[in-house]
Parts: structure tokens; C-alpha cells; sequence
């Protein structure tokens, strides 16, 4: 398990001694944490790293799951389809199961001071708030920008009555009558993704793939989905190896639930089928040290989605240094300053033309990726995120824009 | 005020539910925020890109340069010199007299791509004394060179313009100590037009400097 000092190699000693120093105002508070699973998943995924290292900080922190059936299950897919704006239909009795589940769980839960409540599914707990008491924080991990609002009306109800509702990208921010914090996500520089490889053990990955690591290579790391748009990524790539040699790599997991998921795999395996310098690589779920490989040894990476929610794989390459060109969608702006800490694009045309740039610029490209590197450091690792919960937890009992500890 | 204690500042950023398609909008957003929204968008850029050198403009000035592709415009707002303001009132000001004009002289509407607004926010700033306290130039120097950039800002950026004390911190102390030529030339730096540790550097080098005058 990681250890909270581990993290001064990355960040400071001095930025590990502010966070002891915030941790002490919650001396004598419990923060409880509450989702609907405790494995799989991003939220799972961060809980179960965070938790441990708000322990060692001092933070009376836990982590509680709901429970609930196929049914409660089946309606909250529904609400997360919904709150990403696709078109979806929740009956009445659907809601009140959902209201039925929230209610038996909360009359068995033993509560913290601080409830701090992920995502839609647990959201109800807090029906009974004027019995219960505490103070109540909401936690948005989805993209939120085009809510259904048949279903955001019926969720709202329940955010209304919580002390604050935290979302990961500005453009989530809703007209709420409760405030709203950004907490982006972050990632973990110890983790099997992000943490520093051997020569060798990169060396070996691209060798079992068969990728030649003399001639410049392009990757994109995603899922084989429509928003991630690997045959945009395709096109852009034959623009650019019109004028200089390259490889191309799509590594990822295999289609989610979206309908047009298996056609766009089948003619991104016909379009790779035809060149010899596409690798398309379909990676099992367990594969972070090939994706870190992958990474690390790649000249330029691609995030070149179409719609994203955080585009968490973009703070993963800047982290490696590498320089990257990615769609100026979701909360990728806030990764990136363009032409700064990597560059954004907005077209086919435009991202072929800056992969030209980059392979035929390195000393740039690489300015490029040790300024990404540096953004990553100060904003998105796993301390600044710890930073953000711990004043979060801290702001329920102060008010004013300046607040003095 | 013989002794120097060092704070350290840690900022929460809210969002607001404001946001802005275009330069009309833009103008609207900056005159209804509060002054902590000015604030964010005027030193969120700096405090995030510390590291760089020259570092990128200003939130209004990117996104207009950068998002709308008005350069003339971005130039405009990127070129405010904020050192030289007392209060985020007359900086707030500043910026719509900007906006006024502009709009006034071109009937030219640019309207960003959707998905692309500019959202406004605001930082909460929560302020933490730190163990650290100087009795001296030199444990001043000693102490600046570990302290965290969060510190820095705090005694530097926030002093001066958010908590209107009219100078940064340290020249204020320098002042105290009859260190008038070192309280002067640290109170001319441009804070920002340094990275954060380029401006620790520089102004330890002061103090070294005067630390035996």
C-alpha cells in the first residue's frame, strides 16, 4: 500500500506537510463515503486509493456501499444514460423502486459526520436528512453537461438539500440553488499505469507487439468507441504519413454498450487490415504496464475524442512527458493550454497537421511534454486531489470567500 | 512586527452556473461575478502554470484569443498589467472598459463553438499558518527557499491585491525592519512575469544582497 510520504519524491515535502496541516481541522469528524460498488470502476478505483492515504493523514474517513437489485440497478443505467443526454424512458415504478432501495439502505446505515455521497445511485439517502442530521456532500463523477430533464428534475430534488454538489469539469456546472465545487480527478504517479518503467520492460511490450521503435509511432489509448473517434484518428494519420513515415497504434478495451460500438471496431480492423503500420490492439482489462509501456515509448499520443468526460489517459501521457494532441472536448481544456502543455484540436485536418509538427519538431514536442508534465504535477496527481476533498470536508464549517484556519 | 511568520494558502474552486458564448456575454459574466471570480480568472492561469515562463495570459485573454480566435481582442485583455492595481474593483473595471470598447467599435459578433463556453468560476481561499517564523534576513532567506509556492503566493499575490494591504508581505516586513531600499526594490518586481520559483530566487537573492546593509 502507498504511503502519503511516498508522494513528497513527486510534489514536495512541503506540499505533504499542507496537507497534515488541513487534515488537523478535522480532527473529531468522521467522513463517510458511500457508492454502490466496492470493485470496478473509476469511482471504486480512486476510493480505494484515497481512503487509506486520508487514514495516514489523520482523517477518520470510511467507505460504505449501498445495496440493491437488478432492478434498482437496471433503472440508476438508465439515469446515467440519461444524464449524458441519451434519450431514455423510467417508468413510475421504476423511480419508486429507486426510492424504495435508498430508503432500506439508509435505514441501516450507521452515518458519519460528513456523508459523502458518489454519484446517482445512493443520492435518496439523504430523504430523511431533517431526522438524520450531518452534513451531506454530493460527488457528480459523470459527465453532466445535457442532462435528461425528466430525470434531473426527479434527481434535484434530493441534490437541493445537500450542503454542496461537486462536479469534475466546469462545463457540468448546473443553475443548482446549493454551491457547486470543481474537484477534478487525478491520478495516482505510484499506480501500474503511471509509475516508472525499465527501458527494458518498455522495450519488451512494443517487441511483443511487433512495433518497430526506430520510426516514429502515434498512439491513441481508448476505448474502440464512436466519441473517441479511432477513425477520425485513422484519417488523420494517413494525411500525415502522405509526407512523413510513421506507425500508428489503437490500443484499448473493447466496445462499451454503445449501439454503433461493434461497427466502428469492425472498420477499424478493416482499415488497419490494409496497412501494415496500424496497430489495433485490443488490451484485457488487466493490462496497465502494457498501457504505460505503450505510452512511454510512443513519440506522439492522440486523445482525439469527440465527446469526453474527464480524459483522464491525457493527464496519463503528459505525466510521461510525451507530447499530445488532443479534441478540445470535456475536460480536456483543463489538462491542456494550447501550444503550451500540448496542443488542442478541432478537425481531421488540424490534428494531422500538428502530428506532422511534432515528429518533425522534437525539441518542441518535447518542451511541449515536459511543460505537460509539470501541469500534471501541480494539478492532477492524487495529492492535489486529497488537497480538494480535505478542503471540501473543511468548508462545511467556515463561510467567506477567505477563510482563516 | 519583528518576526515573520509564514502562512501558506490552499484554494477550493467553485463554479458558478455563469457562463459565456461570446465577448457580449463575456462582459455581462464579468460584471455580475463576484470579486473572487475575478480574482480566480486573472491568477488561476499563474498559479497552475507556475512552472512556465513566458506564462499563458490570463482566463478572459486564452479564451478569447484561443477559443473565440479574437487575437485582437485577446491581445487587449492579455496585456492589462494586473501589478499595477490596488483592488480586484478597479481590475473588474478595467476589464469591462475593455470589453465596452471593443464592442462598441466593431459590429463583428463571434459566437464559440458549443460545447466551448467560457464558464465562469471563483476560489475559496482557505489560509494556514505554517511552523515556519524568521527573526532575521537570513532565516527569511532560509525559510523562503523551503516553503511551499502556495506560501509565496499567498504572502505575494493574495496580500497585495485580494487583501488590499497595498504592498506584498515580505516588502511590508522589509519595511518594518528599516530595510526601506530592500522593501522597495522587492515591492517593484512583477510578480507576474516570473515563475513562481523564479520570483523565490530572485527575491532571496534581494535579500541576500541586503541582508548586511
Amino acid at each position: 500500500m502507498a504511503r502519503i510520504e511516498d508522494y513528497a519524491s513527486f510534489v514536495g515535502q512541503a506540499t505533504i506537510d499542507e496537507l497534515f496541516l488541513l487534515a488537523r481541522h478535522l480532527e473529531g469528524k468522521s467522513v463517510q463515503n458511500v457508492n454502490s460498488t466496492a470493485v470496478g470502476g473509476g469511482v471504486a478505483e480512486i476510493l480505494s486509493r484515497m481512503i487509506p492515504l486520508l487514514k495516514q493523514l489523520g482523517v477518520e474517513a470510511r467507505w460504505d456501499c449501498i445495496k440493491g437489485d437488478e432492478k434498482f440497478f437496471a433503472t440508476t443505467k438508465k439515469f446515467h444514460n440519461g444524464l449524458h443526454g441519451v434519450a431514455v424512458d423510467v417508468g413510475d415504478d421504476e423511480y419508486e423502486h429507486f426510492l424504495e432501495v435508498n430508503r432500506r439502505n439508509a435505514g441501516e446505515m450507521t452515518f458519519g459526520d460528513i456523508v459523502f455521497v458518489h454519484d446517482p445511485q445512493p443520492v435518496a439517502l439523504i430523504e430523511n436528512r431533517a431526522e438524520i442530521g450531518r452534513r451531506w456532500l454530493w460527488r457528480c463523477h459523470i459527465d453532466f453537461s445535457r442532462p435528461d430533464p425528466k430525470i434531473w428534475k426527479f434527481l434535484d430534488q434530493f441534490v437541493a438539500r445537500y450542503d454542496a454538489a461537486v462536479f469534475s469539469a466546469p462545463a457540468f456546472a448546473q443553475k443548482l440553488s446549493v454551491p457547486q465545487v470543481l474537484i477534478a480527478p487525478s491520478i495516482d504517479p505510484l499506480s501500474d499505469k503511471n509509475k516508472e518503467l525499465s527501458e527494458e520492460a518498455i522495450a519488451s511490450v512494443f517487441e511483443r507487439f511487433g512495433i518497430d521503435r526506430s520510426r516514429p509511432i502515434v498512439t491513441q489509448i481508448s476505448r474502440f468507441d464512436y466519441l473517441k473517434d479511432p477513425l477520425g484518428v485513422i484519417q488523420a494519420y494517413k494525411l500525415a504519413k502522405q509526407r512523413l513515415d510513421m506507425q500508428l497504434v489503437l490500443a484499448g478495451g473493447g466496445a462499451t454498450d454503445d449501439p454503433e460500438g461493434p461497427a466502428i471496431m469492425e472498420q477499424v480492423k478493416e482499415q488497419a487490415s490494409k496497412d501494415a503500420d496500424i496497430f489495433v490492439l485490443f488490451l484485457p482489462p488487466a493490462s496497465d504496464i502494457e498501457i504505460n509501456a505503450l505510452q512511454r515509448g510512443s513519440t506522439v499520443i492522440l486523445q482525439k475524442s469527440l465527446k469526453e468526460g474527464f480524459g483522464l489517459t491525457v493527464a496519463e501521457a503528459l505525466w510521461k512527458a510525451k507530447p499530445t494532441i488532443a479534441g478540445a472536448v470535456g475536460g480536456i481544456p483543463l489538462q491542456i493550454a494550447h501550444k503550451y502543455s500540448g496542443i488542442l484540436t478541432h478537425s481531421i485536418e488540424g490534428t494531422a497537421q500538428w502530428i506532422k509538427q511534432l515528429i518533425s519538431s522534437p525539441a518542441y514536442a518535447s518542451k511541449l511534454g515536459e511543460n505537460g508534465r509539470e501541469h500534471v504535477r501541480n494539478n492532477f496527481l492524487i495529492t492535489r486531489h486529497i488537497k480538494d476533498y480535505l478542503l471540501l470536508f473543511i468548508s462545511l464549517f467556515h463561510e467567506g470567500d477567505i477563510v482563516y484556519l | 512586527m519583528g518576526e515573520f511568520h509564514f502562512y501558506t494558502k490552499l484554494d477550493q474552486t467553485l463554479l458558478l452556473g455563469v457562463k459565456a458564448g461570446n465577448a457580449e456575454e463575456l462582459l455581462a459574466g464579468i460584471q455580475i461575478v463576484p470579486d473572487s471570480s475575478i480574482y480566480h480568472h486573472t491568477h488561476r492561469y499563474l498559479h497552475q502554470h507556475h512552472y512556465l515562463s513566458p506564462e499563458p495570459p490570463n482566463d478572459f485573454a486564452y479564451w478569447t484569443a484561443h477559443v473565440l480566435g479574437d487575437v485582437v481582442l485577446g491581445e487587449r485583455l492579455w496585456s492589462v498589467d494586473i501589478v499595477g492595481f490596488q483592488s480586484i474593483a478597479e481590475l473588474r473595471q478595467t476589464f469591462v472598459n475593455i470589453l465596452e470598447g471593443h464592442l462598441a467599435s466593431t459590429r463583428r459578433r463571434i459566437d464559440c463553438a458549443g460545447g466551448q463556453e467560457f464558464h465562469f468560476m471563483a476560489s475559496r481561499t482557505y489560509v494556514l499558518p505554517t511552523p515556519h517564523v524568521a527573526h532575521n534576513l537570513a532565516e527569511f532567506a532560509h525559510i523562503l527557499n523551503k516553503v511551499s509556492i502556495n506560501s509565496l503566493y499567498f504572502h505575494v499575490f493574495d496580500a497585495k491585491l485580494r487583501l488590499e494591504r497595498g504592498e506584498n508581505d515580505f516588502s511590508r516586513w522589509f519595511r518594518s525592519l528599516g530595510k526601506t531600499e530592500l522593501a522597495e526594490k522587492s515591492s517593484r518586481l512583477d510578480p507576474y512575469s516570473h515563475t513562481l520559483d523564479g520570483l523565490r530566487r530572485e527575491i532571496i537573492a534581494m535579500v541576500e544582497k541586503h541582508g548586511s546593509d
